[in-house]
């Protein structure tokens, strides 16, 4: 025994001590996680507290409550509403886009064809995020592919009555609320695809053939067997696209009407104010969102279907 | 196994549809690289040309941006690798009180919208006194990269039979031999693939790097920054098709390493 080398002495001693071998193994992961992440979090939470003089541009390291009031200021208010409501209208668009093409993919593609759809989806989903919201204000601009594909179709009367109506139109597709939702919809609709085609695959099949056999119609199966039995991995995608959403600031100053969302009023609060304290504060505001959402979600067995 | 032979007309058109959606955009920068105009973006292109790629090679801010892309992207993704790989062989096969806690705390940083990580690294830094570079960037991106690393290695290893390192322990491996000649060829791939995605994540990466960065432009902030700029829109759009392909290639290659636990041919489900 005496005379093993120190390494496989160390191995043996390591293998008698399960715990230390572990917080070994553990311990740098952990230390950068807890220093450099949930450190910031904390340092970010703390300085949402402080003061801001608008006179001087300071920041007042003073603890105060004043950003977490003013977010609850008229226009604050409608900055966290409009995010909420886009995120709420993206996560529908998703969810509906997805379940055809994760269906389609999960039962009635096999072989060669369903891995290469399979591939399909998820490489659109790493193509350079930036890439493709510069692709959408070419697609979407004035004499781009969406106003060509519309004359050819002899369409254009239909876009413009589109873009008339209130809450969705604008002046054109690039200013409008309709074409943000576009390409929010396009950027996180992987996100949304890849789960809901998971679920879809773990509905067992015997179950689909015995409701037909008790006599309900392609529709009716849909409706009382696969459509809840997918839900939880529809929660699952909506947990991606809702968030990825709420906090996004590139697509916001890209496409779409002026004003504000969260992401864009902290971007502006930290870069041309200066009011770290508020921006934090705002920050907060999806962080919270996201808790609830999650617990909401939890319900409905998203987790389970990640 | 199929549920019902035919498939219906409207599903089929709706999902042919949806992936089409897809690829659109990412066909566009494709052709939108070589077209000839000069400050437009009006469908269809006029003409084609490739000198716009020339052009861009020639543009030194462009190749000092990538330059940076690449070395963030290389630093955060040894950095991920190391610390995934210990966090997955800590956590892949043991069960103790807090786990949950810890693994769901490597699934934060992405979990989280990405201006959460971006604000909260930035009011540390500047609470520390650390002035914005290479170097925080590399670490806000090694954050989010840690977790790619560690998902890839704990499926690996979840599917690599215990029997085997107990094997080479009876034989007479002490744990490290076990790990280097047993367990660690294993992961080889996993690790690859884990390293690959992580590099493509940190490649790619803007929402955390706008917070970070300071001055210092990478790849994509380099492109945002062009966003206003109509002038150079034709070497915007060869930068674009660029870092797609350094994006995609990559990304598939790592598909392509890990294919056998996607389980694409829903057996077993």
């Amino acid at each position: 025994m005496q005379h093993r080398p120190p390494l496989a002495r160390i191995a043996a001693g390591l293998y008698r001590r399960h715990q230390l071998a572990l917080w070994l193994l553990l311990g740098p992961p952990m230390l950068w996680l807890g220093v450099v992440y949930l450190g910031s979090l904390l340092s970010m939470v703390w300085q949402s507290a402080y003061g801001f003089d608008d006179f001087s541009m300071q920041v007042v390291p003073e603890l105060t409550l004043a950003n977490y009031r003013a977010l609850l200021d008229g226009s604050n208010l409608d900055i966290v509403l409009r995010t909420l409501g886009m995120a709420v209208a993206v996560t529908l668009g998703c969810a509906a886009l997805a379940f055809p093409i994760a269906y389609y993919i999960a039962r009635h593609t096999s072989g060669t064809l369903k891995s290469a759809l399979y591939a399909s989806v998820m490489l659109p989903m790493w193509v350079s995020y930036i890439v493709k919201a510069y692709a959408w204000t070419l697609i979407l601009a004035q004499g781009g592919l969406v106003y060509w594909a519309s004359d050819a179709l002899g369409l254009r009367g239909a876009l413009e009555a589109l873009l008339e109506l209130p809450v969705i139109g604008g002046s054109s597709l690039s200013t409008s609320n309709l074409g943000r939702w576009f390409v929010f919809v396009y950027v996180w609709l992987p996100y949304m695809i890849l789960p809901v085609y998971a679920a879809i695959e773990r509905v067992p099949e015997n179950l689909l053939q015995a409701s037909a056999d008790l006599g309900a119609r392609p529709a009716q199966t849909f409706r009382s067997v696969i459509l809840p039995l997918t839900f939880p991995g529809v929660a699952a995608g909506s947990i991606f696209t809702f968030s990825l959403t709420l906090g996004d600031y590139i697509i916001p100053q890209l496409i779409g009407p002026s004003g504000y969302y969260v992401g864009t009023m902290v971007n502006t609060l930290h870069g041309s104010v200066g009011n770290l304290p508020m921006a934090a504060a705002f920050t907060v505001v999806p962080i919270v969102i996201i808790g609830l959402y999650l617990a909401l979600a939890r319900r409905f067995g998203a987790f389970d279907a990640l | 196994m199929r549920s019902s032979p035919r498939t219906p007309w409207a599903l089929r058109l709706a999902a042919w549809f949806g992936l089409a959606f897809l690829y659109v955009p990412i066909l566009l920068v494709g052709v939108y690289a070589f077209n000839t105009e000069e400050s437009a973006f009006t469908f269809p292109p006029k003409g084609f040309t490739t000198r716009w790629f020339s052009a861009a090679l020639e543009r030194g801010d462009v190749l000092d941006a990538l330059w940076l892309s690449a070395q963030v992207a290389a630093g955060a993704t040894l950095a991920a690798v190391l610390l995934g790989t210990l966090a997955a062989l800590a956590l892949a096969r043991r069960e103790f009180r807090g786990k949950d806690i810890i693994a769901m705390s490597f699934i934060l940083p992405i979990a989280l919208p990405g201006i959460v990580t971006g604000i909260a690294l930035h009011s540390a830094f500047r609470l520390a006194d650390i002035s914005p570079g290479f170097w925080t960037i590399a670490m806000g991106h090694t954050t989010f990269c840690i977790v790619v690393v560690y998902n890839n290695v704990v499926a690996r290893l979840r599917r690599l039979p215990p029997s085997l390192v107990e094997a080479a322990m009876d034989l007479g491996a002490d744990q490290f031999r076990a790990f280097r000649s047993v367990v660690l060829p294993q992961l080889g791939t996993a690790l690859l693939a884990g390293a690959i995605l992580a590099f493509g994540l940190s490649f790619d990466e803007i929402i955390v790097t706008t917070f970070t960065a300071g001055h210092e432009r990478t790849l994509p902030i380099w492109l945002l920054n062009q966003l206003g700029r109509p002038r150079d829109v034709p070497v915007t759009n060869v930068v674009a098709l660029g870092v797609m392909a350094l994006t995609a290639l990559p990304i598939l290659a790592s598909f392509w390493l890990t294919r056998s636990s996607h389980d694409v041919g829903g057996s077993g489900k």
